[in-house]
């Protein structure tokens, strides 16, 4: 912990106070239960669910199980049996292509500065998808999220001095890291955009706030504490949004249902669409 | 503010509110409100706290201002949103992606297609196929959205002049956008939430007539924003509510995220058509027209020349769509091409007969192909992907996770009137309580879009 940056310290009150603990939660290895690209079985086990080639490593988000939704009846198919961990982009490996070198070393010059490295911050590259849409996402650690805001909105060869606000995503099977805080970034000045990806543990849901950097993301915030329940430490007044003040849980998280009720058109019943059919 | 230290975007409620004088104005007779505020003023209290909407017919929609005033002047500006808040984005996951397209067409509902847009090309970005998209199909995309920003703008437009008191404004602005409404309707069926664009183009041709009807339209929509220019620009009552009211600098603008005409109306040229092009925009001639006054009548002012601009980009579509009739307006990729054809039957609208006799008849692969697509859908790779388009409020950004199945893992859309209105308390703090509405009008929310 001796490169949480000073700039983190300060903009994440909450954050830093139980930083240590936090930080091996993040950082350490995933807790026993959680899915591993080994624990595919069957014939296809070396096929995982990846949109690219040739990652170093991946960060699995989920297991798929059988074919077509079926869970529970006899299943004759053998289908039942496929087990897939679906596995998001791994990180990407030097060199990343167009400017996303450049931005990457520039960044690392601006942290240096500040007495915090790259690695330190950035845990890793990812760039995704294969081709000449490519886009560059940072996976930051949380506690260096702002320090990283900072050094990308005010250095002269970054300028990110848009934000384009903060989404939300749950993954509960990505153990440990649960919820992802994802931020757009966009430089006017540059003709540039990438994103930010930070993570949280579902027990600890603590993100520091960019408030401070990025006064548009006051709102986007709110909406992700209120769908979410990432808490962003730091933020003026992080309330609700979108629901109602006494809203009971998060509704956008993965553990929420989607509700609704069975549809009866012209004598048959359709169920709610949380409980169709799915293909998995 | 408070005592604790820490800053707060909105007050803090009082620990005695039971105790602060509430005085309801919902019906009943106003003189008695008057007196009762009169009372109240005798007793020192000079400051008061009034709800403006969510059902108040200048709130664009359910938009709550709460607003501290102090006489006329405003002293504090707050907005409450979340009255429109559907769950558009939860629902989306236990859709197809296909499907998608039907949910966030709903979602900024004066701007459909590009929604529609954004999410499509978002979905081809991580599909891998956005330069397979056909050429007619990125043309006809421009042609609705460029179309869309028209009516939209004129909607922004015609309830901006008549939260005035300008009816006519509001008749001839509506009159003009039903001219595009007709077109909208000729090309997809549907006069709102068209649902019209797919991913991997659109979802069938435009008719043969489209390039005649919308050249007979055009010169009439020239004419009714003629006439919207003519009643506003020089209208000395109308410069006079607009004129310097619901300045927003530049350096605010940036700071608060906003984008589209209000930031162009501060002086920088940020258009993600020109900035980073999509669907083939850098092969279009327009221009992208800014002011450095910063208020509200120049935002006027830039809406009326982007409608014209707009008509520049229409004009250069039809040329391009008469020279490649009868090219595919469909991904070549039948694992991903929606497989129905339209066409319309007696009953008006449905599914080509042609195509039901060959799959219901001659062929059962085909049947089988267009009973998996459309039931399961197809499946997009692991990633996710950031899309934005130049909406008539902004930026629209569109941000998608997929977990290589059949439906979004997640969709979250980055709404112009949802980061513009954070700009209200900017705009209309020290201003009159007349000058909110202006300002507001000025954002042009949609409250469909800011709840999603």
């Amino acid at each position: 912990m001796s490169a949480n940056g000073a700039e983190g310290a300060k903009g994440a009150d909450g954050a830093t106070s139980d930083g240590t603990t936090s930080d091996a939660a993040v950082t350490g290895p995933p807790p026993q239960g959680a899915p591993q690209p080994d624990d595919a079985q069957g014939p296809r086990a070396d096929d995982l669910v990846t949109g690219s080639e040739g990652r170093s490593t991946l960060e699995v988000v989920e297991v798929r199980t059988g074919l077509f939704g079926v869970h529970g009846s006899g299943d004759t198919s053998g289908f039942g049996g496929l087990r897939r961990p679906v596995a998001m982009p791994g990180a990407s490996t030097r060199p990343y292509g167009g400017w996303f070198d450049e931005v990457v070393d520039v960044l690392g010059e601006v942290l240096a500065e500040g007495g915090l490295s790259l690695d330190a911050a950035v845990e890793g590259v990812v760039v995704d998808p294969p081709g000449a849409h490519a886009e560059l996402t940072l996976r930051v650690r949380r506690e260096h999220l702002v320090a990283v805001c900072r050094a990308l909105r005010d250095d002269q060869d970054l300028r990110f001095e848009l934000s384009l606000g903060v989404s939300g995503v749950h993954y509960p099977h990505d153990a440990g890291r649960e919820l992802h805080a994802v931020y757009h970034l966009t430089s006017v000045t540059h003709g540039r955009s990438l994103r930010l990806e930070t993570t949280a543990p579902d027990a600890d849901p603590h993100v520091p706030s960019t408030v401070a950097v990025y006064p548009t993301n006051d709102w986007h915030e709110r909406e992700t504490w209120d769908f979410f329940g990432l808490v962003f430490d730091g933020h003026p007044a992080l309330a609700r949004i979108e629901m109602p003040d006494d809203w009971p849980g998060h509704p956008q998280r993965k553990d929420y249902p989607l509700g609704g009720i069975p549809v009866e058109y012209k004598g048959a019943t359709v169920p709610p669409a949380d409980q169709r059919r799915s293909y998995s | 503010m408070s005592t604790t230290g820490a800053p707060h975007a909105t007050k803090n409620a009082p620990d005695d509110a039971s105790s602060a004088p509430m005085f309801e104005a919902s019906g009943g007779d106003w003189s008695e409100i008057a007196d009762s505020i009169a009372e109240a003023a005798a007793l020192g209290e000079e400051r008061i706290v009034v709800n403006m909407g969510p059902q108040h017919p200048s709130t664009h929609g359910v938009l709550r201002l709460m607003l501290e005033i102090d006489g006329e002047t405003v002293r504090e500006a707050r907005c409450g949103i979340g009255y429109l808040h559907t769950g558009i984005e939860k629902n989306m996951e236990f859709r197809t992606w296909t499907q998608g397209v039907t949910f966030c067409t709903r979602m900024d509902y004066l701007a459909p297609l590009f929604q529609e847009s954004a999410y499509c090309m978002g979905v081809e970005k991580i599909l891998g196929i956005t330069d397979d998209v056909p050429e007619r199909a990125q043309v006809i995309r421009v042609l609705m959205m460029e179309l869309n920003r028209v009516s939209s703008h004129l909607v922004c437009l015609g309830t901006g002049g008549n939260e005035m008191g300008a009816t006519t404004v509001m008749t001839l602005g509506f009159t003009a956008r039903e001219e595009i409404l007709r077109i909208l309707e000729a090309v997809s069926g549907l006069r709102m939430n068209h649902a019209y664009v797919r991913p991997g183009g659109v979802a069938q041709d435009v008719p043969d007539t489209l390039d005649a009807q919308v050249r007979d339209a055009l010169p009439r929509i020239r004419g009714y924003l003629g006439q919207l220019g003519d009643l506003m620009l020089a209208n000395p009552i109308f410069k006079a509510r607009l004129v310097g009211v619901g300045h927003l600098s530049l350096a605010g603008c940036m700071a608060l995220g906003v984008t589209g005409p209000v930031l162009r109306s501060a002086g920088l040229p940020y258009d993600v058509r020109k900035a980073a092009p999509y669907g083939g925009y850098e092969t279009y001639d327009f221009d992208v027209p800014t002011s450095t006054d910063a208020d509200c009548y120049s935002r006027v002012v830039l809406r009326i020349e982007e409608c014209y601009q707009s008509l520049r980009i229409v004009e250069q579509c039809l040329e391009r769509l008469s020279a490649s009739t009868g090219a595919p307006v469909m991904v070549a990729d039948k694992k991903i091409a929606w497989p129905a054809q339209l066409a319309i039957g007696s009953d008006g609208q449905g599914n080509s007969l042609d195509h039901i006799r060959e799959i219901m008849g001659t062929s059962m692969e085909a049947l089988i192909h267009h009973f998996k697509l459309v039931t399961e859908g197809f499946r997009v790779p692991v990633g996710q992907s950031w899309t934005t388009v130049e909406h008539p409020r902004g930026e629209l950004g569109v941000h998608l996770v997929s977990d290589g199945g059949t439906r979004p893992y997640r969709a979250h859309f980055r709404d112009p009137s949802f980061n513009n209105l954070q700009a209200v308390a900017a705009m209309c703090e020290g201003g009159q309580v007349a000058d909110v509405v202006v300002a507001v009008a000025s954002l042009d929310p949609v409250l469909g879009g800011v709840d999603r």
